[in-house]
């Protein structure tokens, strides 16, 4: 019996020859998907790169950095950081790091590449559609980029934009950045949503034969409900972008109440808007948004610990239900991030109860982890000990949800750097352990190389040690009631009685460390790609998906024609009686086990 | 390997946990019966995640050292238990709805009894808190005990009547408006707050209780101060690029310094 079924006809785009049509108006899914991955490596370092300014201004405010003013003018005239500079920092920061970094690599870039392969599809379901993403998304970072180089700097509204502060400049003192963030964020919205349509009909429509949901590779699931995720929460932000950009140049007043007086001068032409609206509408994707950020990486984590512990994931059926549970739950806490803001006890309370109950798909995910480790056999590659690393700190970021989820709690935490320690840990650095994670274990099928083992590992000790000194501390700050947001501490006299400024000191110390280490990675990367040793095989990890049963790099339509059936779910690892310890989903039983008359 | 990745991740669970037994960094003294109970529900927080965040840790880093590659023994294949499953499945879910249901009842002390009672009360001290950039504006009702009319057009920062307070109406006349909060100890405050711009947020960790000040909005926060003493006021809500220096201080007083205070402040107004 043959691997392969009958060949079929599925890819419609042949194979470009040009430059121009092969590599940057792409229609295939895998060149679309390593062009999100630089995206996102460029914006993540230009991201790091201004909270390593930020980690400064809150350490030295008065420290003049000659090379600073003559990078920023205006923002550090005579190299001394102006409070507006940070918050401006902040911002982009935020912005930079949540849309351009954490949903465009995960899913744009891992589950563009990743999905048709472990599916067995040709393509995604809509080539066109995903050049289209992609480019949209590009155009949305370029907006962004501009609001550096607008009249009067970046926007310091914070990457949640909360009118009025975002909705009038004489609050702000900036002109063209916010409009040019809007501008930025309605792309990337319209990007998204593409992306998210073609996600969700590729996984429903082109499975392979045999290919069942429930025996999708849970990295497939993440990105389906991611992309469920995507397409309920970005048209709600598109629309609040939107209107805030009416409210700003056309005289409209969605957000804007009457009778402001802003330094002494009153508002006119306003009256009748709500700031909190904006703050519902903004939720609504907000909260949802996290689980588009951290979702890939749970499926990621998932599928790289089961196939170096080389064990079935312990409760598949679960993890797909608690899934499906953080990402239908994601949609109804949004009020959780408003505590504080005067909503009616009630709802508050309501927001409470439904927040508390993602915890309980959140640790079953985590038991069922720690499920499957136990009684396996590890193999610690590096792919392997940075999905350790996101396990340890989806644990330790998700557990202050807990504290944040009561309002009663919330009253000492609310906009304080407890918060900031929790959404940093969970949403950043995990979702980033998750794709440091997925670019080790899926580069050699990428490149056709290995990444360097050696700099893999220094990398990691560095970097999980780094961001756990960078964050830890945090919390207590949280803990002496520090408000975030603030340029310095210096406003503030119980901050440095309580201690404030040598934990800032020590964050900033161990953030310049393991901001420098991410160089390492980044080396790595680049020189592995020329340099690296030659993947052994195709399967070089012994895996059991789709993507590890064909050539490497793969052919243009994945699986020259020749798509595979699949027999069997996607962790068969140490099946007793089978030839090898692993059995890939395209192996039939008579492959795995021998001719069937020996049981 | 194995067993280094075990005791650094025991090392980092431990080096977590240790400052919240120690309380080297510890929110400040509460002086309200509300913040002292919120602190209760906090330390039962701690214990709870406390144990389960040790536990997770300890079983992950147990996990990685025993069952590393080169053990002996094979891998036993287990694609799952529903029994566990179910168990744990069931204990997360009394432990964290069990622990929101424990704090309600502060949290319907502190909201909802306030909803309840808006008729004025012969005791309570109540004060108007309004935001701007980047200055609180604490305003009393005077000897009437009636705040005046505020009128839009009338603010003037430079002419010292930030509020547009009517200073024509019999109501507004001895209105107090001062940059610092004094109140008397043992009374039950209610502020009142509002904006005059963009977001602020009223926040005193002593208190344990915080609320946006939005514009065009009014909102009431309650609290009964039971210790004298001068406390901060810091704003948590992003406002602009002053943010970080927006405070002012809360004067708890006895009633008699109190009174006088009061005095001095209608004094410099007549």
């Amino acid at each position: 019996m043959s691997e392969v079924a009958e060949y079929v006809e599925v890819h419609r785009h042949p194979e470009p020859k040009s430059f121009l049509w092969k590599y940057v108006f792409s229609l295939d899914h895998k060149v679309i998907g390593i062009q999100y991955l630089l995206l996102a490596i460029v914006a993540v370092f230009v991201g790091m790169g201004l909270s390593l300014l930020m980690r400064m201004r809150l350490v030295w405010p008065a420290e003049s950095f000659g090379w600073l003013g003559a990078l920023f003018p205006v923002g550090a005239p005579d190299g001394i950081m102006t409070p507006e500079f940070y918050l401006a920092m902040m911002t982009m920061h935020g912005t930079i790091m949540v849309f351009m970094v954490l949903t465009t690599a995960p899913q744009g870039g891992f589950g563009n590449y990743i999905l048709p392969i472990q599916i067995g599809a040709a393509d995604m379901a809509f080539p066109r559609l995903n050049m289209l993403s992609f480019w949209t998304t590009f155009l949305s970072f370029c907006a962004l980029m501009m609001a550096f180089f607008s009249a009067g700097g970046a926007p310091i509204s914070g990457w949640t934009g909360y009118p009025p502060l975002s909705a009038l400049d004489s609050a702000q003192i900036v002109e063209n950045g916010q409009d040019w963030w809007i501008i930025s964020i309605a792309l990337f919205c319209v990007g998204s949503l593409l992306g998210a349509l073609n996600f969700i009909v590729t996984t429903l429509e082109l499975r392979t034969k045999g290919l069942t949901m429930m025996r999708l590779p849970l990295t497939c699931w993440t990105w389906f409900v991611t992309a469920i995720l995507g397409l309920l929460a970005f048209g709600v932000l598109l629309a609040a972008g939107v209107l805030l950009l009416l409210d700003r140049n056309l005289g409209t007043s969605f957000f804007i109440p009457g009778g402001l007086v802003i330094n002494d001068i009153p508002v006119t032409g306003h009256s009748g808007g709500s700031p909190i609206l904006w703050q519902h509408l903004f939720w609504f994707f907000g909260h949802p948004e996290v689980y588009i950020a951290i979702l890939p990486g749970m499926g990621v984590t998932s599928h790289i610990l089961s196939t170096f512990a080389r064990k079935p994931v312990f409760g598949y059926k679960a993890m797909v239900y608690a899934v499906c549970a953080i990402g239908g739950l994601g949609f109804v806490v949004w009020g959780h991030h408003m505590f504080m803001s005067g909503m009616s006890p009630y709802s508050a309370f309501v927001f409470s109860v439904l927040t508390m109950v993602i915890g309980v798909p959140s640790a079953i995910k985590t038991f069922n982890w720690i499920g499957t480790l136990w009684g396996s056999k590890i193999r610690f590659a590096t792919p392997m000990l940075y999905s350790i690393g996101f396990v340890s700190l989806f644990v330790t970021g998700g557990i202050s949800g807990i504290f944040l989820g009561q309002p009663t709690v919330d009253f000492l935490f609310h906009d304080g750097y407890f918060v900031v320690a929790h959404f940093h840990l969970i949403m950043g650095v995990a979702a980033i352990f998750g794709m440091f994670a997925g670019l080790t274990f899926w580069f050699p099928k990428m490149f056709g190389r290995m990444m360097s083992e050696g700099i893999g590992r220094v990398h990691f000790w560095l970097t999980f040690i780094g961001v756990y000194a960078i964050f830890g501390p945090m919390h207590y700050l949280g803990l002496i009631a520090h408000p975030r947001r603030y340029a310095e501490t210096t406003g503030v006299d119980y901050l440095a009685a309580a201690g404030a400024n040598e934990i800032h000191y020590f964050i900033t110390v161990a953030a310049i460390i393991t901001i420098t280490a991410q160089f390492l990675f980044l080396f790595n990367f680049l020189w592995s790609l020329k340099k690296g040793q030659k993947a052994p095989s195709d399967n070089p990890w012994e895996a059991t998906t789709l993507e590890w049963a064909i050539p490497t790099p793969p052919p243009h339509d994945n699986f020259e024609g020749k798509i595979p059936t699949v027999y069997r779910g996607p962790y068969d690892f140490s099946v007793p009686k089978a030839k090898r310890d692993y059995v890939m989903q395209c192996n039939s039983d008579e492959m795995a086990f021998g001719p069937a008359s020996s049981d | 390997m194995g067993f280094v990745l075990a005791l650094v991740i025991w090392i980092i669970c431990l080096a977590l946990s240790i400052p919240f037994v120690t309380k080297t960094w510890w929110p400040p003294e509460p002086i309200t019966e509300h913040a002292r109970a919120v602190d209760d529900q906090f330390l039962l927080t701690c214990v709870v995640t406390g144990i389960i965040f040790i536990l997770a840790h300890l079983a992950l880093g147990y996990a990685v050292w025993k069952f590393r590659g080169n053990r002996a023994g094979s891998v036993s294949y287990v694609r799952g238990n529903d029994r566990w499953e179910f168990l744990w499945t069931a204990a997360a879910t009394v432990l964290f709805v069990g622990l929101t249901f424990m704090g309600y009842t502060m949290w319907a002390e502190a909201r909802f009894a306030e909803a309840r009672s808006m008729e004025p009360s012969e005791d309570r001290v109540i004060v108007e808190v309004t935001g701007q950039q980047f200055v609180w504006n604490m305003r009393y009702p005077g000897r009437d005990g009636k705040f005046g009319p505020l009128d839009v057009n009338q603010i003037d920062d430079t002419l010292g009547n930030p509020l547009g307070v009517d200073r024509s109406h019999v109501d507004g006349k001895d209105d107090v408006i001062v940059p610092r909060m004094a109140v008397p100890v043992n009374k039950e405050i209610e502020v009142v707050l509002r904006s005059k711009d963009v977001l602020h947020n009223f926040f005193v960790p002593e208190l344990r209780i915080k609320l946006d000040t939005v514009p065009g909005l009014v909102g009431t926060l309650r609290f009964k101060p039971d210790k004298v003493g001068t406390y901060e006021i810091a704003c948590s809500e992003l406002c602009g690029l002053g943010h970080y220096k927006m405070r002012s201080y809360l004067d708890v007083k006895e009633q008699g310094d109190y009174d006088q205070w009061l005095e001095e402040q209608y004094s410099f107004l007549e």
